[in-house]
């Protein structure tokens, strides 16, 4: 069953169109990539799936139900959730207080119950914690909890904030170039998080530059150039697509 | 081995240091009360103010319109009215709450130095309305006459009983900020201080939560407000002046901009060391402003901020 389903996406910036009728499918209980050049779309594809663009033409639908053109808190609160490939952490807060921040959405409760405090928040607020503690550990952040989360090295700041996307309990989550500036033992390490979280039931769809991860890690993958897709397919038939082989090793490109 | 936590040690001295001072006044009376009093006010003030500024990132320079708007009412209800003070309270801060809705929802729409222009034009037109509005506000000369707070007989004459009052309404203002701050809520509004792309992408639905920030902000502005004329006995269009907006800002940074108990430090701060400065006559204003800055140099985050001058016990 596929979870996410994009048909003829379209996003134009002026006269640039950055997505050009972009279609294709992620199924359910997989980790897919979609992988390119730079400046192939991809960040600009994420965008517009996760609705911080509303595209110019086409449809996204996301578990049969056509997302196109809603808020992002919307389409996070239906269970699809974003990182961002340049960090974006509450610098001010602690490892914990930024996961506890993403389980917004799996948690009640406002200005009455804050100020009330009543037995039912307290219990939740337990349970927020107990459940950040628990995320930090699955990535491996056990020990940093109550770092303040500018302070922790490049590659811990990733995690968590695949902690933090975690706690708000997605079915699909996307990974914007999670890889990025990160060192061989720490890719590895995000290999084994993302197969873990897979494994756990949540689909992953992961933008990526680094090659060796991508064809590690995705079941199948989706080729953007100029915004077009190229290809798609598992790892080792793009691998040998020749449309890929141009776009990466520096075929002639005919505009 | 667990650290002795000095930074908790530090707050508590400083707290301490507060009450003290408040018990002080209530000893040895004078003008030492009057000052506090405002102090407790301005602190009020202030609370709010952190609430938009520091806790959900956002900027305001109008929250004296509230202030003004509930002061009024409860002026004009109570001189004018014969409403008691208590009763008209909730009345001027009700509208304070309406008037921040209706401007906030789309005036928050703005970020930066935009959404700091749009709330400065909210405090001035307020001021506007107060100096020309003369049959309900009598412009420039004021409403005097105003009764201090109380019910039917037990009204609060005393300076004391009041600052008691004042100190009392001070300390919920602060337990329902800490609260708050500390709450599903209140990490909402931290995380869209933070980042406010990833505050979205987790969910959180910003524009509603800053909506909810701008109002709370408004309600301790206008508690402030109501406050001020019941304790004063008089307003005018002055009293919520820009000059409001300046000291609140002043309290704020001083303080520490963002921290629970910021506001209470930055409104003692400020409204004590005009005092202290006074036998300096001529050269007040002068002593003030060179106090201002070493504090801000010495503690850039605001005397709050020496409460985390001490390096985290770290385990291992």
């Amino acid at each position: 069953m596929n979870i996410l389903k994009l048909t003829n996406v379209t996003k134009q910036f002026g006269g640039l169109t950055a997505v050009d009728n972009v279609d294709f499918e992620i199924e359910a209980g997989e980790v897919s990539a979609i992988i390119g050049p730079n400046g192939a779309g991809k960040t600009t594809l994420f965008n517009v799936i996760s609705g911080f663009l509303a595209p110019t033409a086409g449809t996204v639908s996301f578990n049969g139900e056509t997302i196109t053109g809603l808020p992002v808190a919307q389409v996070a609160a239906k269970g699809l959730v974003r990182t961002f490939q340049l960090v974006q952490l509450f610098p001010d807060l602690t490892a914990l207080a930024n996961v506890r921040v993403g389980s917004h959405l799996q948690s009640v409760g406002g200005i009455w119950s804050a100020l009330i405090r009543n037995r039912r928040s307290r219990e939740q607020a337990l349970q927020v914690d107990e459940n950040a503690h628990r995320l930090l550990e699955f990535v491996g952040l056990g020990d940093r909890a109550h770092v303040g989360a500018a302070e922790l090295t490049y590659g811990q700041q990733r995690l968590l904030e695949v902690a933090r996307a975690l706690a708000t309990n997605p079915k699909l989550l996307l990974l914007d170039e999670p890889a990025a500036g990160l060192n061989t033992q720490e890719t590895a390490h995000l290999a084994k998080v993302i197969g873990d979280i897979v494994a756990q039931g949540t689909s992953v769809l992961i933008i990526e530059h680094d090659m060796s991860l991508v064809m590690d890690i995705a079941q199948k993958v989706i080729v953007l150039d100029f915004g077009k897709k190229i290809a798609q397919g598992t790892p080792l038939e793009v691998q040998k697509d020749p449309h890929v082989l141009d776009a990466y090793l520096g075929g002639v490109e005919y505009a | 081995m667990q650290q002795p936590n000095y930074n908790r040690a530090v707050r508590y001295f400083l707290l301490l240091l507060c009450a003290a001072l408040f018990v002080f006044a209530l000893l040895s009376g004078g003008y030492l009360i009057t000052v506090l009093s405002f102090a407790a006010i301005y602190a009020i003030f202030t609370i709010g103010l952190n609430f938009f500024m520091g806790y959900a990132g956002q900027v305001t320079f109008g929250q004296n319109a509230f202030a003004a708007i509930s002061g009024y009412v409860s002026a004009i209800l109570t001189a004018n009215y014969n409403w008691e003070p208590i009763v008209a309270m909730p009345a001027g801060i009700g509208l304070a709450v309406i008037v921040a809705f209706v401007v906030g929802y789309p005036v928050l729409r703005l970020r930066g130095h935009y959404l700091a222009m749009a709330t400065l034009a909210l405090g001035l037109i307020t001021y506007e309305i107060a100096v020309e509005w003369q049959t309900l506000t009598q412009g420039y000369m004021g409403i005097s006459g105003i009764p201090p707070i109380g019910i039917g007989q037990w009204v609060l004459v005393d300076p004391r009983e009041q600052l008691l009052f004042l100190c009392a309404v001070l300390v919920i203002a602060l337990l329902a900020a800490y609260r708050l701050k500390e709450s599903r809520f209140g990490n909402a509004l931290v995380a869209i201080a933070g980042s406010e792309e990833a505050a979205k992408a987790l969910g959180i639905n910003v524009p509603r939560y800053k909506l909810a920030a701008f109002v709370i902000s408004a309600v301790y502005a206008a508690i402030a407000g109501s406050l001020m004329v019941h304790f004063v006995g008089f307003v005018s269009p002055e009293v919520f002046g820009l000059n409001m907006v300046i000291a609140g800002f002043m309290m704020l940074y001083v303080g520490g901009i963002g921290s629970i108990f910021g506001p209470l430090f930055g409104a003692l701060i400020v409204s004590l060391l005009p005092e202290v400065f006074r036998g300096f006559k001529d050269y007040q204003d002068l002593a003030f402003g060179v106090a201002l800055i070493l504090i801000l140099i010495f503690a850039p985050k605001g005397v709050a901020s020496l409460t985390s001058l001490f390096p985290k016990g770290r385990r291992n």
